[in-house]
Order: structure tokens, then sequence, then C-alpha cells
């Protein structure tokens, strides 16, 4: 019965993972760029929605698309300004560069909102079932972050700008002699990574204390993950969040809560060199 | 450009000037000119494996902290200061050798995030591996006794020794066979292999002489600070910092680390003293205006007519389409 509750843990963890993970994949997948920002992003999108609850009083899943949408002019400005112009440069520099925006915004959060850890509090109780118990609160992020997986998923199947995306990741040039307007995509594409950062940090407020601390950790599983599950995809994502989710719950139980990130980490090597492709493997993006 | 005399006329002058701090100013400034000869060595090791190859690695910072702890260790068994130094170049170098045999395997992007991997994962192994390292609390290292002034002038002269082994050790790379192979294997590593480099060999060799003096400068710097903790030693911000210097005076040249970090670590002193509070966001800008102005470095600008190219390059960006 213990390892079931580990294991309903573990998947709770892993969808949020998932929902940390994809706007990350999603800007590496398309954009070939390391995405640095993407924490701090996060950070960003859980302060303003615990300064939404906090000053203002509204419910955070009120806050939510706001949010989203906010952080998502923002990627795109970023991108469309700033990242375009050295976009097909190699991964030193995107990754270099991002790494100095990073900074930037990180600084300012540090200054704004300082390093006090903030969450926002909702106590919703608990359900038991079963014999395993599980915080609502946690079912509700849990159940917000699939929602918002699997929107990205349906706008990518379904839309037209999600299959301009698709084809801008397959083949950039012919994507552009069919009229897709590279850049744009670019630009929509970034966009749509800080925003799923955004959400992701408005659902993780309601769950962990908040500090500018963390950037550095959720970049850490967003690159975890990402290995793990296979790049660029919603289901290699998925595949990754949950299966991080597990192995997280199942080595803290295990060899002790202080080496589970250490256990991720060594995963993720280890994937690198057996199957650089992830998972789920699409190969043709190294 | 400069004629090649000029050049080493001024990296002499430069480090005389560097050497001869304690003579005309005070600790302050010697600590600082110990810190230009520190990430000087550090940005020299870099550029053989990200300036020559061309492989974007971000693991300086687990050379770096690794060669701490291994010499901090070695100090604490009792080892004296030099031959512990030695010691943890020594290990550094192995463990770069049999690491870049595993991870070199890889390019681009999944590299980059390999050897990220790699700081991270010795930052928590170290963190969690309390008996031996001291854990999150860290270590303390043997002080050199002899009050401050003395311990500034030893440190200063072994950080410059280092500096100086590392440098001539470029120049010797950059004009030999493996220097020329490497840059081949920069510009194309499948024409390079076709041709009959062994590729394998060269990058390995590459990585290890990038990690061999960080472990090194990271033993040295242990006993300089006298105390080291795994956040601070394996730091990602460092293992970004060094290529940036790399890049900011141009990378893949010899003297280009050199000028980066020099100019890299006065600015960031600058920074740290008059904003203290917004250093990390001015670090950031100086990064972003690299990026977008100085692509090439500082040496490989041509400076005629640079306040019109800047202009136009801003206006009509290299379409990204």
């Amino acid at each position: 019965m213990a390892y079931l509750q580990i294991l309903v843990n573990g998947v709770v963890l892993g969808a949020l993972y998932t929902c940390l993970a994809v706007g990350f994949s999603l800007v590496w997948g398309v954009l070939n760029i390391i995405n640095m920002l993407h924490g701090s992003l996060i950070i960003l999108g859980g302060y303003l929605s615990f300064f939404a609850w906090h000053s203002f009083g509204i419910h955070p899943l009120v806050a939510l698309p706001a949010v989203a949408m906010l952080l998502f002019a923002i990627g795109y400005a970023t991108q469309l300004l700033l990242i375009n112009r050295v976009v097909s440069e190699p991964v030193l520099t995107t990754l270099t560069l991002t790494f100095g925006l990073d900074l930037i915004l990180y600084n300012f959060m540090t200054v704004y909102y300082t390093a006090t850890p903030r969450r926002v509090t909702l106590d919703m109780g608990a359900v038991d079932f079963a014999g395993i118990v599980m915080p609502v609160d946690r079912l509700v992020a849990m159940a917000l972050a699939l929602l918002l997986t699997g929107l990205l998923y349906l706008v990518l199947r379904g839309s037209r700008i999600g299959r301009a995306i698709v084809a801008v990741r397959m083949d950039r040039e012919a994507a552009a002699l069919m009229g897709i307007r590279v850049d744009r995509i670019y630009a929509v594409t970034f966009g749509i990574g800080a925003l799923m950062a955004g959400a992701t940090g408005a659902v993780f407020a309601m769950l962990y204390p908040i500090t500018t601390n963390l950037t550095t950790t959720f970049l850490g599983k967003a690159f975890v993950v990402c290995v793990i599950g296979g790049l660029g995809s919603v289901q290699g994502a998925l595949v990754g969040g949950i299966v991080l989710g597990i192995v997280e719950s199942l080595a803290g139980q295990v060899v002790g809560p202080q080496h589970a990130l250490t256990v991720g980490f060594a995963l993720m090597l280890l994937l690198l060199l057996i199957k650089p492709t992830g998972l789920t493997g699409i190969r043709g993006y190294e | 450009m400069m004629c090649r005399w000029w050049r080493c006329f001024l990296f002499v002058i430069w480090v005389l000037a560097l050497a001869s701090t304690p003579l005309w100013a005070g600790n302050y400034v010697v600590r600082l000119a110990v810190t230009v000869a520190m990430y000087t060595g550090l940005a020299l090791s870099w550029n053989f494996i990200g300036g020559f190859t061309g492989y974007p690695s971000f693991s300086t910072a687990a050379f770096f902290g690794l060669g701490s702890y291994a010499g901090a260790l070695a100090q604490r068994a009792g080892v004296p200061m030099i031959f512990a130094w030695l010691c943890a170049t020594l290990f550094v170098g192995l463990f770069a050798a049999a690491l870049g045999g595993i991870l070199l395997r890889l390019r681009g992007h999944y590299f980059a995030i390999g050897s990220i991997g790699v700081v991270e994962v010795l930052r928590l192994l170290i963190a969690s591996w309390g008996s031996v390292t001291g854990g999150g609390d860290g270590l303390n290292v043997p002080f050199v006794t002899g009050g401050p002034d003395l311990v500034a002038r030893i440190f200063l002269a072994a950080m410059l020794a280092i500096m100086l082994v590392v440098f001539a050790t470029t120049v010797v790379v950059d004009r030999s066979r493996l220097g020329f192979g490497l840059r081949c294997i920069q510009q194309n590593e499948d024409a390079a292999d076709m041709v009959g480099i062994n590729t394998t060999t060269y990058k390995i060799a590459a990585y290890t002489l990038s990690a061999l003096f960080c472990g090194t400068i990271g033993a040295a710097y242990a006993s300089w600070a006298g105390y080291i903790d795994p956040n601070e030693s394996f730091s990602l911000l460092m293992s970004i910092k060094v290529p940036v210097m790399c890049l900011l005076g141009g990378s893949g040249t010899v003297l280009g680390p050199v000028v980066g970090a020099a100019a890299f670590t006065l600015l960031e002193e600058f920074f740290w003293a008059h904003f203290l509070d917004y250093n990390r966001a001015i670090l950031g800008a100086v990064i972003v205006v690299l990026i977008f102005f100085l692509p090439g470095g500082l040496l490989r600008m041509p400076y005629r007519g640079l306040f019109a190219r800047t202009v136009r390059a801003w206006v009509q960006p290299k379409a990204a389409a």
C-alpha cells in the first residue's frame, strides 16, 4: 500500500513536471534554443499570481489566464525584438544570450519581491481514497497542469498556427517557401513557452512557497524532463514528466529525499549517453 | 590590426603590471590582480574546448569545484600545499579524460546540457556526501600563515605562474598539429574525420586540457580562500561567466581570453562596488550587448567605421528566416 501511495504521489508530481517542461521543450524543439529564461519565467508567473491574490484578493484560478496572457506578451516581444536576431547562431551564443536575459529578470525580481518564500494558501483539505491520502489542492493543480498540457496539444494538432509551428519545426526553409512567416512563428512559439511557464508558476504558487532561489531548480527539472522524454513534442514532455515524477518519489523513499534530485540528474546523463533522443525518441534534432 | 610584436609587448606589460601590484598598490588591488589572473587561467583553459574545438562546454565549474575539493581534502590529510595542488590537477585531468570519452559523443545542444548536468550532479553529490566533504556546511582549508600581505603575494605569484603555464600551453597548442586538428573539428567535424584526423582522441585531448588547469586553479583558490562550499564551488554562474569572457575577448584566439577575462573581471568589480543591488542585471546587460554588438569579440573587431556599422546592423538585422 505504501508503494501505491508513492506511485500516486509520483504521478501527481509528474503532471506538474510535464506542465513545467512542455514550454521549454517546445522552444528547444522548434527554435533550437536552450531557454535559460524558463526558470525565471515560472517564478515570475508564481509571483504575479501570488500578488494578485495577496494584494487584490483575486483567486489564483481566476488570475491564471491573465498571468498566462501577460507572459505570452512578454515572451512574444522578447523573441521578436531580441532573440530572433541571433536565432540561427550556434548554441553557445543563444544559450549565453538567454542566460544574460535571465540574469536581468532574476535581479529585478529579487530586488522587487525579495527572496522571501511566498505561497498562496488555499486550505481545501484532503481526500482519502482506499488508503491513499491526497490533498485536494494537489489534485486541483494536477488537473490544471494536465488541462493546460492537453490544450497545448490540441492547439498544436488542430489550429492553423499550431500546424505552422509544427511545419517550422520539421523544415524551416520549406515552411518559409510555403508562405509561413518564420520569424513570427518563432515569436509565437517563444510566447507559448513563456505562457506555459507563467501558468505553471501560478499553479506551483498554490502548492509550494515561491522564491527566486528556485529558478535554477525549475530550469534543471525542465532539462531533465526534456532529455528523458524527447524534445519538442507534448507527448515527450508528458512521458518525461511522469517518469521523472515517479523516479523522484521512489528515490525519495528508497535512498532518502536529499538524493532525489541527484537521481534525476544521473538518469538524465545516462539517457543522454544511451538514447539522446529520449524515451519517445524522434531522430533528427541533434 | 596590430602587428604580432606589439601584441606580445602589450601582453608582457600586462603581466608585469599584475605582478608588480604589491609594490604600488594596497591589498585590495592585489586581491583583484589575483582574481584577474585566476579568471584568465580559467578562460584560457576553456578556450581549448570552446574556442579551438567549438564545443559549447559549460563544465568549467565542475572541474574548478572538483579541483578545489581534491586540493582541500589532500591538504587536510596533511599533504603540503603545492603537492596538494598537483594531486588535484592530476585527479581532475584523469576525471576529465574519462568523462570526455563518454560525453564528447554528444554534439551541440545535447553536449551543452550534458556538461551542465555534470556540474549539477557533482554539486549534489558533494553536498550530500557529508562524511567526507562536509556536505552543505563546506570545508575549512588550513590557512597559509604570515599575515595578509605575504599571503596575497604568495597567491599572486602562484596564480600568475599557473596563468603563464596555461598561456604557454595555449601558444604551443595553437601552433601544433593538435591545434590545427582542433580548428578543423570546429569547422566541420565530419570532414575532419574524413581527412584522417582522429577526432575522438583530439577532442578528448582538448577536453582534458580544458580541465587540467581548472583543477590546479580550483585547488589554489581553495587554499587562498580558506573555505569552500558546494554551492560556491560548483556554480552554474561560473560555468557561463568563463565562456562569456572568452567570447568577449574573441574565442579561438590566443590573446582573446586574456583580454576578455581582464575586461570582464574589472567591469564586474566596478559594478559590484558601485551598484550592489543591480550587479547581476548589469552583468546580464553586458552579456546581451556583447552578443549583439561584439559577436567576434574585442580582438576581432574592426574598429574603423564602428558606429555607422552598428546602427546599420541594428536597423536591418540579418533576417531570421
